[in-house]
Formats: C-alpha cells, structure tokens, sequence
C-alpha cells in the first residue's frame, strides 16, 4: 500500500533517515520501536510528506507523494494521522474537529442547497456516530479546552476515522498522557486493528506493540536494524542494538 | 476663574451659535471613517501580507511575492504617515489619472500605512499559534490556505486583538494629519473654532476630551470583544 523507497532524510549534516527501503501492506499494523532520535518519528512523517523526505520515493495509490506536481492533499485524506500533542482544532468544537474537513472537502463538489444539505446532515449524523462510538457525544459541542488528554486523543483517533482513510498513522499516540489514560487510548487502536484497519505507530508501550502488531520494525541511527513478528523481535532479538533496546525497556 | 468662563462662554458662542459644531461633527465624521476604514483595508492587506510571509517558501510564486511583501513593508514602515499622504494625495493618484478628494485618499494611505504595521501584528500573532495545529489541518488534506483561513487565523486574531486595538487607536490619532492635504478632521475643525475666536485653550482642552472619549470607547469595545472571543477557552 506504501511503498517506502530509498528514503532519506537530512538536517543540515544530520542524516535522519539513511536509504530506506520499506513496504507496509494492506492490513498490516506496522509499529516501529526504536530509541529517541533513532528517527523512527521521521520516518513516520515522511510517510505522509509532513516531512519532505530530502530524496527518495513514498509510492501511495500509485502515485509518488514527493513529486511536487503530485496534489498531497488529495492523499493526505486517505492517510489518518494522529500526533503525540492530539492537536484538535482549539478553536473548533469537538463535533467541527470531526466535520470540519470532511464538510470542506465534500461541499467542494456538490451543488444545489438541498443536496448540500443532505451532505451536511449525513456526514454530522457519522461524527455522532463516531463520538457514540467512544462514548463522546454529550461532548459535541464542548471545545477541546475542555477534554481531559484521553479524551482528545480518542477525539483525535476519530478526527481521522471520519475521512474513512486506508492507513492511519500515529505518531506516539499515548506519550503525552497521564498514565491512567493511556489504557483508553490504546483500547481504541486496538478495536481498530481488530477492525483491520492498515496502521504504522511509533510507539514506547511496549506491551501494546507486542499485542497489536503484526510487524514490528526496530530502528537506530536513521536504518531499520531488524523486523520481524512481534515473537521474533520480542522473544528472540538478533541485533546487538535491539537486544541492549530491549533489555533496557522491558 | 471669571476669566476661564469668558473663555467657555466664547468657545459656546462659536461652538453653538456660529455652528463650529457642523465642522467637530463633520470632522468627527471623517476622523472615524478613515479610521475604520484604514483598519479594515489595513487588516486584510496586513493579513494577506502575514500570510505571504508564513507560507512554505519551496515554489517560485510565493519567494516572489514575500520578495514583494518585503518591499511593501520596508516601504510603508520607513517613510512617515504624512509623507505617504502627500505624495499619493499630490503626486502618485494625479499621476495615475486619479483626481479623488482628500477623504478618499486619507483612506487609501491610511489602509495601504496600517496594513504594513498589521502584517507584522498578524505574523507575530500566527506565529504564537501551535504548529501543530497547522500539521494537524494538513494532515486531514486541507490546503494550507483552508488551514489557515479556518484554523490559525481565527486563534491568531484571539491573540492579537490588544494589539489590533493599540493600532486602531494609533489610526483615530493619526487621522490629525490630514489637514496636510485639506480634509476636515476633528483636529481641524476644533483649530478652526481657536483661531476664529482667538481663544485656544477651551476649544484644545475640548478637543482632547473627545479624543479621550473615542479612545476610551474603542477600548471598552476591545475588551468586550476580547471576552466574546474567549468562548473556546477553558473559562466558559
């Protein structure tokens, strides 16, 4: 689905991202562990252009994301992200955070008053539905300020859904929460990825990507060092690196 | 204080029964229509100027344009109010084959002065919002002008509404010198009353009341505004 080729990323000398090379299929929930500045964040932003990638190739839907002539807009709807900060609209209500870009990318291409609001009515009575989902809707019209960081990040979660992307990437989802809500986050991703929704998360819970990947990619110094099952990366490490990782967070 | 009665009595004789209050009216008139004016051509020349100037810089168009933008502002932040006026009121429109009263003009030079003072109000104030709000626009595939237009300017203008009404009140005590070019403002219209009477003080002491009172007024509304905007904040 994304095709990751010869990726690389530098900051002024600092090469972030050496030459990767990298697939994620359809269905797959890739999480990438790796030691801060490993550039596993990087790599992730990379995956959707929030990072332009200094050179290389990100092949989504057959089309190469780093062409200039490419519209990454047009992309970026089928790619959810989810940050580490939540990052909802502050001046939205929790209800507009979700609405907000489908409303606007919708209304785009629909004329006459009657359909339009037909498409309006439809695509609220969805982020109801979705807010129902994490138990959110008494909270429609509350503003982010608000919500506990739980609750925006689950907000956050749905912001994305309710694009129907085919790949949601999150961005260390839970390292800016209170431990106690850190569980009802992961909770979420976990329904998702039971759903079958294709995901790539960075990510420090270490228990929760033993649990919910299918391919775990450990990263250091800008490479992919090794992948494997969550069994083989886990229980039987080869890397040097992976292996003083591990025995460090687990 | 038989004297400074005299003084009122004369400034009323003038005020009331020569009519000096069809000029204060009229000037007040025009000292608030270029003021208000002037801020809101100011505000989206400024916020488009802001925008420019926060834009990813990675295509020709906008390096071009920021260039420009750079230009204006140098421009326009360099060379006094008055001068602008004079020169586009006697030199630039004429030229142009533009013959506009001076109101018209006051308006365009005081919009074209304030937009360059607001841009830089503007960047500071989307500079101070969250990138992460911007990411997180992009990252649902809105452009950045949609992100911008809905998301970050909306919290910018929150942050910087203080300075917004600083500006337009620089603007209200600005409009003093267009008497340069011969239009009517508050400031003229209470000389005028002076130096027909001969009496100076109560027509500047009077003058500077309504200056206080305008400026007074703005800020009242500043405030109000300020507290309608805090809606989304924690405090509701």
């Amino acid at each position: 689905m994304i095709d990751v080729i010869d990726l690389t990323k530098v900051y002024g000398k600092l090469v972030v991202l050496d030459h990767i090379t990298e697939t994620i299929h359809e269905g797959e929930r890739v999480v990438i562990l790796g030691p801060s500045g490993s550039g596993k964040s990087t790599f992730l932003r990379c995956l959707n252009c929030m990072e332009d990638p200094t050179s290389g190739s990100i092949i989504f839907d057959g089309e190469d994301l780093t062409d200039m002539k490419v519209d990454i807009n047009l992309h970026r709807q089928k790619m959810g992200m989810v940050f580490q900060q939540f990052n909802l609209f502050n001046n939205k209500t929790v209800l507009e955070n979700i609405t907000l870009a489908p409303l606007h990318i919708g209304l785009k291409k629909i004329k006459g008053r009657e359909q339009r609001a037909a498409f309006k009515a439809e695509v609220e009575a969805n982020a109801h539905r979705l807010l129902q989902r994490i138990g959110l809707d008494d909270w429609a019209d509350k503003y982010p300020s608000t919500l506990s960081g739980g609750q925006k990040q689950r907000v956050a979660i749905v912001r994305a859904l309710a694009m129907n992307p085919k790949v949601i990437l999150f961005d260390e989802p839970t390292s800016a929460l209170d431990p106690e809500m850190v569980g009802e986050v992961l909770d979420l991703i976990k329904q998702l990825a039971h759903e079958g929704m294709t995901m790539v998360i960075v990510t420090h819970e270490m228990g929760f990507a033993r649990e919910v990947a299918s391919r775990v990619l450990f990263m250091d110094g800008g490479h992919i060092v090794e992948q494997g099952t969550p069994e083989e990366v886990f229980d039987h490490p080869k890397h040097p690196r992976l292996q003083e990782f591990l025995s460090k967070v687990l | 204080m038989g004297d400074f009665r005299i003084k009122v009595d004369t400034f009323y004789e003038y005020f009331v029964t020569y009519e000096g209050y069809r000029d204060v009216l009229e000037g007040l008139k025009n000292t608030l229509i270029i003021a208000v004016l002037g801020l809101i051509i100011g505000t989206v020349i400024g916020t488009a100027i802001a925008a420019v100037r926060v834009m990813p810089k990675y295509k020709r168009l906008p390096r071009m344009l920021n260039g420009f933008c750079n230009g204006y502002v140098a421009l326009f932040r360099g060379t006094p109010m008055v001068v602008q006026l004079l020169v586009f009121y006697y030199v630039l429109l004429p030229l142009m084959g533009f013959n506009l009263r001076s109101v018209p003009v006051a308006i365009i030079v005081f919009g074209l002065n304030s937009g360059a003072y607001i841009s830089e109000i503007m960047r500071g104030g989307i500079q101070s919002v969250d990138p992460g709000q911007m990411e997180a626009g992009r990252a649902v595939g809105l452009s950045f002008g949609t992100t911008m237009m809905k998301i970050v300017i909306p919290q910018a203008i929150k942050n910087i509404l203080p300075t917004m009404g600083n500006e337009f009140i620089a603007l209200i005590k600005e409009t003093s010198v267009v008497s340069f070019v011969g239009a009517m403002d508050l400031c003229v219209a209470f000389k005028d009353i002076a130096t027909n009477s001969y009496e100076f003080i109560v027509p500047y002491i009077a003058m500077a009341i309504v200056y206080i009172v305008l400026v007074a007024l703005i800020s009242l509304g500043v405030k109000w505004m300020e507290r309608s905007l805090r809606k989304s904040d924690r405090r509701n």
